[in-house]
């Protein structure tokens, strides 16, 4: 491949998945993220791989963990509704502490909704991808680089980990095109994959995947174990991104595309002598809840950006001991805020301090 | 407008891999051609992409006078991929009076099949059709891997490209070299096809630094801006 590409933020994921060692790819096709399939009913074949449109996305899911417990690199991707389709199976993974990466190009919900930009799975994402007591790691990019960047990193995430990674995009990232360099991807030295089930060959004790734990001490146990590795996780893994948040009297908390619309609104809210900045979560989960929160005791006032609802704003009051007012801008079901829409909320904002 | 464009027929077909900027182009080229005092239709037959497509750009075009002729569904929340009668009457308009200028853009890939149904309008030599690449596009950046989809395109839109249209760019970030290091492979691109290298497209802030190419076709990027 050339050493520029100018790339689909969809095909970006499918070019870093199989760049990262990917050879199973099992999903079923949904706007906005179909290009991920197709990309890989293309390459796979030439890399070696298998893609594999299933007959739904409940299929999909359990594809993915049988290939995850026989050591498999594997990826499936969706959108909205279709990962709500994928929960149960998302859990059952995460009860096998099974690797996997899940791509989800959030789309208008809820219900079948519609097929423009959201981010209304955030909830869904950090806080219950399935039943049980269970988390999965959350990236989320806010550009096609970083759609392949983070896409690499959650492969290696979740091998050292044994969990699944979510990649939390949505339907602008998706379809939108920027440059990609592949050369720049980051490399994590990742374990070997002792639990696998990929045959003893008659050499070594046999290995179980399983999620059912019938004893509820030996359950209960298993879930404890996991969440040590989650607090270690929140300790080690957090990404985040500061931009001139130094003298910032309002930090805007936003992520993924919103916050690169964001990034427009502060230029131009600086050019007019407001100082504001950006606080961008890049890990949803774990939440970089303290490095937000050592922002609350400089900053006056923090608003929370997202195209949905607010569903972020609670981890941001959470993270900043409401120290500070937090407040919410946004839009739902498919539509994006213009710069000059979140520059009048700054602007409104900035009028009351 | 360069020559090369206004010698090309009336009734412009323009394909291309997905995401090779065909819809870019096909804005470009009408108000180019609107600019020049045509009537122009624009027909956006992209039945594949929801996201970024001609109907974007309605609004603006038909403020220059430029029809716009939109899938029924196109900017809103369906993904039903269905055309609507206004597109067959707006070829047979065409065909009725070959002085207007109509321009299909057509989506990317298998988007061509499109074509098919109207393969009737379509007489050999009255027609255009381009193949809008872009060497920085993934999957196209081989030229077998680009001939390739050209006649995947010819085949399931039932219609034979007469040039070869040069879009290569990485977005907002190109350079005139970038530009300019496609020349050759789209020359060679050009040969393989039995095809004439119609035009090289690059965004008007190049203006001035790409003399040593021939045929460069500016255009103002047309592409909805999110951010």
């Amino acid at each position: 491949m050339a050493k520029k590409v100018l790339m689909k933020g969809n095909e970006a994921i499918a070019e870093a998945a199989i760049k990262s060692g990917c050879l199973h790819f099992f999903g079923y096709p949904i706007t906005p993220q179909t290009e991920i399939s197709e990309y890989m009913a293309k390459r796979m074949p030439k890399v070696g791989g298998l893609c594999l449109q299933a007959e739904s996305e409940i299929s999909a899911i359990n594809m993915i963990m049988g290939a995850a417990a026989a050591g498999s690199r594997c990826l499936t991707s969706s959108s909205s509704p279709g990962i709500s389709l994928k929960s149960e199976g998302i859990s059952y993974i995460v009860g096998c502490d099974l690797p996997c990466v899940i791509v989800n190009v959030q789309r208008g919900g809820p219900g079948l909704g519609g097929i423009q930009p959201s981010q209304q799975d955030y909830y869904q994402a950090t806080k219950a991808n399935g039943h049980g007591d269970e988390h999965v790691l959350v990236l989320a990019p806010s550009s096609v680089q970083e759609m392949a960047q983070l896409t690499s990193e959650a492969f290696d995430l979740a091998d050292i980990y044994r969990m699944p990674a979510m990649i939390l995009a949505d339907g602008a990232l998706g379809q939108m095109m920027e440059p990609v360099d592949f050369d720049v991807m980051s490399k994590r030295d990742v374990p070997e994959k002792t639990w696998a089930t990929n045959g003893t060959e008659g050499k070594r004790k046999k290995n179980i995947i399983n999620s059912l734990l019938i004893d509820p001490v030996e359950l209960e146990n298993s879930v404890i174990a996991r969440f040590k590795k989650y607090d270690e996780i929140a300790e080690k893994e957090v990404k985040y991104e500061e931009y001139k948040c130094d003298d910032a009297d309002i930090v805007i908390v936003a992520y993924g595309i919103t916050s690169r619309i964001c990034k427009t609104a502060i230029a131009a809210a600086r050019a007019k002598g407001i100082k504001v900045g950006l606080f961008r979560p890049i890990t949803l989960w774990p939440y970089p809840k303290k490095q937000l929160g050592a922002l609350a005791d400089k900053a006056k006032h923090f608003l929370v950006c997202e195209l949905n609802m607010g569903q972020m704003v609670d981890d941001v009051k959470v993270a900043t001991e409401c120290k500070k007012p937090v407040s919410f801008f946004g839009r739902t079901g498919g539509m994006i805020p213009s710069p000059d829409e979140v520059l009048a909320e700054i602007e409104k904002l900035a009028a009351t301090l | 407008m360069i020559e090369a464009l206004k010698n090309l027929k009336n009734l412009i077909v323009v394909c291309g891999h997905f995401g090779a900027g065909k819809t870019n182009f096909a804005v470009n080229l009408a108000k180019a051609k609107a600019a020049e005092g045509k009537n122009v239709t624009l027909i956006d037959l992209d039945i594949v992409n929801p996201y970024f497509r001609a109907a974007d750009n309605t609004a603006e075009l038909e403020a220059i006078g430029v029809k716009c002729v939109n899938p029924d569904f196109a900017n809103t929340n369906v993904d039903i991929p269905s055309l609507p009668p206004s597109v067959m009457g707006a070829i047979e308009a065409q065909v009725r009076e070959p002085e207007r200028v109509t321009i299909l853009d057509v989506g990317g890939d298998n988007g061509a099949v499109a074509l098919g149904m109207y393969n009737r309008f379509f007489k050999d030599g009255e027609y255009d059709l381009l193949y809008v690449v872009n060497k920085y596009r993934p999957l196209t950046e081989d030229i077998p891997d680009a001939e390739f989809i050209l006649r995947e395109i010819e085949w399931s839109g039932r219609l034979r490209a007469t040039g070869i249209i040069n879009n290569s760019n990485l977005g907002e970030v190109t350079t005139a070299a970038d530009i300019i290091d496609t020349d050759s492979w789209c020359r060679e691109l050009a040969e393989k096809c039995s095809l004439p290298l119609v035009s090289t497209c690059a965004i008007d802030t190049l203006g001035g630094q790409l003399d040593a190419v021939p045929d460069v076709f500016y255009i103002k990027n047309a592409t909805k801006q999110i951010f």
